[in-house]
């Protein structure tokens, strides 16, 4: 099966290109000349790229050829748009890459068997859950704009979130293999509405309850909805029932209507989302600029570089958050709709590759586990693209792979990590003639 | 499960198709409303980035120009006015905090090089930074140098003079004037200053009753009209009344019958006054409008900062027509209600000057590329056919007359035949002038030479207890000998 990972090693040329031309890019707009510092960045990637590239060869020879390449692709522009914002923080984000590709290569290297998470699935979803509430703990905990998001240890800063993402994705896709049956079997028809059983309707409740809780002690709006939803994704995936999606999101429109009216943060964030007009200059002055950041980009955009991110002559900032949470701004606006449709597009492919892998699979928690990580990546995608682009209201998670922050590169590099393991395994039997699946249960 | 994942992804797809159309919706199905909102400051400090171009004088004298401040992404220019106040009436000013006013506002798209929809889109493509475009305007610096000296001298005030043939703008001065490169320094301070009002541009904003000076179309239309030759005699008493209030001549002089060139030489009120009732509403508003009153000046500056000279109606600030009732005797020697600006009566000596033709005026020249090719160069254009030569040339000579031995020798140039007419209007308790008794409007409307005008000028002194002979034609004489000598 090596010619998945030539495959691979074919489709990270474009990434460094890529990468190489971009700092090239900003590199010429900041100095009007071009060095050949770029270049020298465009080989440092190569090379950690190569490195993995010559490490899955060895550990996962048969994994996924393109997953890889598409992260780095993501991982590539998200360092040359915040290499265009700050260099310091360049500098930070590519450390944080090669934490989590260290990350990345040790979680291969101990979870060969995965099957291993299983076991420990109520410790790792109380270890997550335990973690996102943290930054509510006196003496670590951080306010960010009115959410709990942060957790600072002495100099190491992270956002629990990002970690609790994969623990309850572990959790649910363990527990929904084990009683996906009964879900489905007990359920009851009532008034001309499909219920799941009341027996198993409690598990149902704690994990809607976990969201409800984060929505009002962390006050993470977006979280809280990323989490929901790639519940209800695996919800559905496991059972088939739409009717049992229909019920949660129901549970949780009442629940975050509820919370929008009663928590001030949660509210405020849906009321500027709805009448952003109302006070331009405070509370709707990032959803406002952000749009008109937009507006400025156009089909094509500005150019990279061109874009304002403040007041010219001042630091006040006329896109907040500009290299976090309305990093996807800045992309309409240097490079226009059309380099937008682009990372959407990349974000596309990466959901639709994790999906191949949960199609592959052979066994339930590996399936439910594929589609869960790559639903959870994608969503998070929409829920801040929806955000700064006001489908739905802003909240403050990261752009993954492409914002800076630490957690969100280190987290997402695990979660590609787990991808790979599942697809490894899957295209490998799939490759071999069936006969030790037997034990694997049936497959959907 | 399978089936379940591809519904899933398919639901995926349409959630990010969403994504797509929320941004394709901002990004350019909205984006240019939202660059219109008032919250979406982006423009303004888009506009900032563009080296604006530059504004010349004729001779070249750069009145603004942009310099750079910063570096990178925080590169910015900044106007400067290397002149100060000499230009900054008709000229403004352009700060992002403070947006634009006059010229600067009115050519806005030029100087930022906002250039036809096709180039800017290759210009989008190619990446390219915009760069805004030179104007040349007609301004003569030095006669603008003496109109605002002399003004200083003798108080608030405006002059305007315009090159009959073209309607080139060559000086256009308002005093008090400010220097635009103090605008963001002490804005609210201009911006508040009611009494001096420094940011108001005089010439085209500042509404005066024009006395005597409007005797020139009231002459006009009797003459143009048929009304009267300039052998028609009308007997001239010291008063006669009219509306049941005397209307009086100067020191009650009655000057007994005599025709158009004395009645003019000798500014005498009730012959005009007999002659604007003669004419009737029709015919004197017909004229009037025929040079340009009635509406706004057809010039190069913001709508705003140009009003229209008539007979307003005070309460309600709007324009009375010839079919309102007014004492057409008094708007014939420039009373009643009649207010005019200085480029409305600028416009009144252009016409004249110019066989009749009233040419629209206009500021700039041309446009320059950052290349140095002209892209645009201003085409005079005709306003209306005010008076028929033959009207113009009887016009000339009664006005000569004023200049030679009337009212207005002291426009008088040596060896050049000056035609002219002078006004003073008594403005008693103007609050602009501190309400007193004796202050005047003060004017003097004329061109030379007067046998091939190359200069139109109106001069209009505000706040004076002196007469238009005194004030305004000496700025006249001052401003038309400097342009002349450079010919």
């Amino acid at each position: 099966m090596t010619s998945a990972r030539n495959r691979e090693l074919l489709a990270l040329v474009p990434v460094a290109v890529l990468l190489t031309a971009g700092f090239a890019g900003v590199f010429s707009q900041e100095n009007d000349q071009l060095g050949n510092l770029s270049l020298v960045y465009g080989a440092y990637f190569l090379a950690i790229c190569l490195a993995t590239h010559v490490y899955l060869r060895i550990r996962l020879p048969n994994a996924d050829p393109y997953l890889f390449p598409l992260l780095a692709t993501l991982t590539a522009f998200g360092l040359v748009m915040i290499y265009r914002i700050d260099e310091t923080l360049a500098r930070d984000q590519a450390n944080w890459f090669v934490l989590g590709l260290v990350l990345f290569a040790l979680t291969i290297h101990f979870l060969r068997d995965y099957e291993v998470l299983e076991r420990y699935r109520y410790t790792i979803a109380i270890g997550g859950l335990l973690l996102l509430l943290a930054p509510r703990l006196p003496g670590i905990g951080q306010q960010v704009n009115g959410a709990y998001l942060g957790v600072k240890v002495g100099p190491i800063a992270f956002q629990p979130a990002e970690f609790t993402k994969i623990a309850i994705i572990v959790f649910l896709a363990s527990y929904l293999r084990e009683h996906r049956e009964v879900l489905i079997v007990g359920a009851r028809r009532v008034l001309g509405v499909t219920l799941p059983p009341l027996k198993h309707f409690g598990p149902l409740l704690v994990v809607w309850g976990a969201s409800m809780f984060m929505l009002v002690f962390i006050r993470d709006l977006g979280s809280s909805l990323m989490f929901f939803a790639a519940f209800l994704a695996l919800l559905y995936v496991a059972t088939g029932r739409f009717s049992f999606v229909v019920i949660g999101m129901l549970m949780f429109l009442v629940g975050a209507w509820f919370f929008a009216s009663t928590v001030p943060h949660v509210h405020e964030r849906v009321e500027i989302w709805l009448h952003p007009y109302r006070d331009p200059e405070e509370s709707g002055y990032q959803i406002l600029n952000s749009i008109f950041a937009q507006a400025d980009g156009g089909l094509f955009g500005k150019g990279f570089g061109q874009g304002l991110i403040t007041v010219p002559g001042t630091d006040q900032a006329l896109l907040p958050a500009a290299q976090t949470d309305t990093i996807y701004s800045l992309i309409v606006n240097e490079l226009g709709l059309f380099g937008a449709v682009g990372v959407i597009l990349v974000y596309l492919l990466v959901t639709a590759r994790g999906f191949k892998v949960a199609l592959l699979a052979s066994d339930g928690f590996s399936k439910l586990l594929a589609v869960g990580l790559s639903s959870v990546f994608a969503i998070q995608a929409f829920v801040i693209i929806g955000g700064v682009t006001r489908v739905i209201p802003l909240t403050g998670v990261t752009l993954p792979l492409i914002s800076y922050g630490g957690s969100s590169i280190v987290a997402n590099f695990v979660l590609l990590a787990l991808l790979l393991l599942v697809s490894d395994r899957a295209r490998r039997e799939a490759a071999e003639p069936p006969g030790r699946m037997a034990t694997m249960g049936p497959a959907a | 499960m399978n089936r379940q994942i591809v519904k899933l992804f398919a639901f995926i797809v349409v959630l990010f198709g969403i994504l797509v159309g929320f941004t394709s919706y901002w990004s350019v199905f909205d984006a240019e409303a939202l660059k219109e909102k008032d919250a979406n400051k982006r423009p303004l400090f888009e506009q900032q980035q563009i080296p604006r171009g530059r504004i010349l004088a004729a001779d070249g004298t750069v009145i603004a120009k942009s310099m750079p401040k910063g570096k990178g992404a925080n590169k910015r220019y900044v106007r400067r006015y290397p002149e100060g106040s000499l230009f900054g009436h008709p000229i403004g000013y352009s700060f992002v905090k403070y947006g634009d006013s006059e010229f600067e506002q009115f050519h806005n798209e030029d100087l930022i090089g906002e250039g036809s929809e096709f180039s800017s889109i290759v210009d989008e493509l190619l990446g390219e930074r915009q760069e805004g475009n030179d104007i040349v305007t007609n301004i003569d610096t030095e006669a603008q140098r003496v109109a605002l000296t002399d003004l200083e001298e003798q108080g608030f005030g405006a002059v305007v003079a315009l090159e009959p043939s073209t309607g080139a703008v060559k000086v256009m001065a308002s005093n008090a004037s400010f220097d635009p490169n103090r605008v963001p320094y002490e804005y609210s301070k201009l911006a508040s200053d009611d009494v001096e009002t420094p940011l108001l541009n005089r010439a085209t904003q500042g509404r005066y009753p024009p006395g005597s000076t409007f005797k020139v179309v009231t002459a006009a239309a009797g003459l143009d009209s048929g009304t009267i030759t300039p052998e028609t005699t009308i007997d001239a008493p010291g008063t006669y009344e009219v509306e049941g209030t005397p209307l009086q001549n100067d020191f009650d002089e009655d000057f007994g019958s005599i025709s158009l060139d004395t009645a003019l030489t000798h500014s005498v009120n009730t012959w005009f006054g007999q002659l604007g009732q003669r004419l009737g509403n029709d015919t004197l508003f017909e004229y009037m409008e025929r040079f340009g009153f009635n509406a706004k000046p057809a010039i190069d500056l913001p709508e705003e900062e140009v009003l229209p000279s008539g007979v307003y109606d005070f309460e309600s600030e709007t324009l009375l027509h010839a079919s309102d009732p007014v004492d057409l005797a008094r708007v014939a020697i420039g009373q009643e209600r009649l207010l005019a600006t200085p480029l409305q009566m600028a416009q009144v000596a252009a016409a004249v000057a110019n066989g009749g033709k009233l040419m629209k005026p206009q500021i700039w020249k041309r446009v320059v590329d950052p290349d140095g090719r002209t892209v645009d160069t201003m085409d005079p254009s005709v306003y209306s056919d005010a008076i028929s030569e033959k009207t113009a040339e009887e016009l000339t000579t009664a006005m000569e007359g004023v200049v030679s031995e009337g009212t207005g020798t002291n426009a008088a140039i040596p060896g050049v035949p000056v035609a002219g007419k002078t006004g003073t209007a008594e403005t008693p308790g103007n609050l602009a002038c501190g309400g007193g008794e004796n202050e005047n409007q003060a004017w003097f409307i004329g061109f030379a030479p007067a046998d091939d005008p190359k200069i139109a000028i109106a001069a209009s002194v505000e706040c004076t207890e002196q007469f238009g002979n005194d004030v305004a034609a000496p700025i006249f004489r001052d401003v038309a000998e400097t342009i002349l000598n450079e010919e």
